[in-house]
């Protein structure tokens, strides 16, 4: 409660807190988005809605669901001799089972952080005697600009420049986070960027196949409010899927962009940080691309740790808050997170970290 | 991560590359994944593309919340 003081609640947000609790419903809601969780903690909403609704903070996160093993290849890669490793600079704080991309960086290995893969792009260009490797880490809005990056590469016949994929997909999650059996959660409130690429048609088979109402939503706290006011409504109408951000996203979402991705890449199976091996929801690049693919490299791996009392699994699948984690707040924080949703500035234990959300939990 | 940063488009040159400006500042994005991008259209531009169009309005509304969540720099 300690930044309720700066919530800004504007008319509007505090007319939606009206309408909400004027709906006489609720449920355990969970948001899919990294940047949701920081705007909701940010405007300290949990403790505002609660009892009746309870957010929880889902797999919205590329960087914290990226696996200690696939880190560990990243690493090795980075290792390599003549190799570069370009990577988002979110990536290099986040724990390995031997250290992280930082500590490889320390340790000599030649790591540069980069804000496009067009960068990396330019430094294989600019430097042909570097095997440049391009990081390729983040769900749908990030994909497409790596494949674009890959074709502009094979354009130029460019033989230096290559890519690690690691990128996850979040329809394939959302799917097997509503199969497992405990998981208890009403309603999704969606991701707004992902979905401007995948479009909100993407999600049609949850409130089809599973019975779950979701709402592809905005960044505002307004739109966030709205989504969540929508959510209880349909509680007691029946589920559906809205899209409360039709300002940016279509159903059909960016088919330029998705075919760009399509060429590039295929599906996958990929193992997500903390859950398991979820099926299809991983991308590989096609084999049309394997001269460029540093995931095929033979490198060796150190033996995977399992990281004792961390208990990010449970937060990314909105078991616990980051708060019924017994390390949060206190071996671990952001300047010496022990597990990846600290790592990110979007990741969920940071941002409840940051903002002081700190709930009012029973 | 997934956060796209909207922009406005103020020059466009060869080989799908476009001028946006954000924030005061002005870089070089691709318009490889947008098709139709005219000089003082708004983009969403995340890891040196633009992603989408959007319009005016939406453009505003989402650089204001940037500014708010202070993750402006960071991005771009």
């Amino acid at each position: 409660m300690r930044y309720l003081d700066e919530f800004k609640a504007p008319a509007a947000a505090r007319e939606l807190l009206r309408e909400i609790a004027a709906a006489r419903g609720g449920g355990t809601f969970m948001e899919v988005c990294g940047t949701h969780t920081m705007a909701i903690s940010k405007a300290g909403l949990r403790p505002l809605l609660e009892p009746a609704v309870r957010l929880v903070s889902g797999p919205g996160c590329p960087v914290c669901v990226t696996s200690d093993a696939d880190i560990d290849r990243a690493i090795a890669v980075a290792k390599e001799p003549g190799v570069v490793l370009a990577t988002f600079g979110d990536m290099m704080k986040v724990p390995g089972s031997e250290g992280s991309l930082a500590s490889a960086s320390a340790g000599g290995a030649r790591v540069r952080v980069v804000y496009s893969p067009l960068e990396a792009l330019d430094m294989a260009r600019d430097d042909p005697g570097t095997r440049v490797v391009f990081l390729g880490v983040g769900f749908e809005t990030t994909a497409p600009a790596v494949a674009a990056t890959v074709l502009q590469a094979r354009r130029e016949g460019l033989d230096n420049f290559f890519v690690l994929p690691l990128h996850k997909l979040v329809p394939p999650a959302l799917k097997a986070l509503v199969a497992l059996d405990d998981f208890a959660v009403d309603g999704f409130v969606l991701p707004g960027h992902v979905s401007v690429i995948i479009g909100s048609d993407a999600y049609a088979f949850l409130p089809v196949e599973h019975s779950i109402p979701c709402v592809v939503a905005g960044f505002e706290v307004t739109d966030i409010l709205q989504a969540i006011l929508a959510l209880v409504r349909m509680r007691g109408e029946g589920p559906a899927l809205q899209v409360e951000y039709s300002r940016a996203v279509r159903p059909e979402g960016n088919r330029k962009a998705l075919a760009v991705m399509e060429e590039v890449f295929e599906p996958c199976d990929a193992e997500w940080r903390g859950l398991f091996v979820i099926p299809g929801s991983g991308l590989a690049l096609r084999p049309s691309y394997d001269d460029m693919d540093a995931g095929l490299w033979e490198v060796e791996l150190p033996e995977r740790r399992e990281r004792g009392a961390c208990r990010c699994g449970d937060v990314l699948c909105g078991r616990i808050r980051p708060t019924d984690c017994r390390l949060f707040a206190a071996q671990c924080t952001p300047d010496n997170p022990v597990g990846p949703c600290m790592v990110s500035s979007e990741g969920t234990c940071a941002s409840y970290f940051l903002y002081g959300d700190f709930g009012d939990d029973e | 991560m997934c956060l796209a940063v909207p922009a406005e488009v103020v020059e466009i040159h060869r080989f799908d590359v476009a001028t946006i400006e954000v924030g005061g500042a002005r870089k070089k994005v691709s318009l490889a994944l947008v098709d139709d991008v005219r000089t003082g259209d708004f983009v969403l531009v995340h890891a040196g593309f633009a992603i989408d169009k959007i319009d005016e309005e939406e453009a505003a509304r989402t650089m204001r919340l940037l500014e708010e969540l202070g993750v402006l720099d960071e991005i771009s």
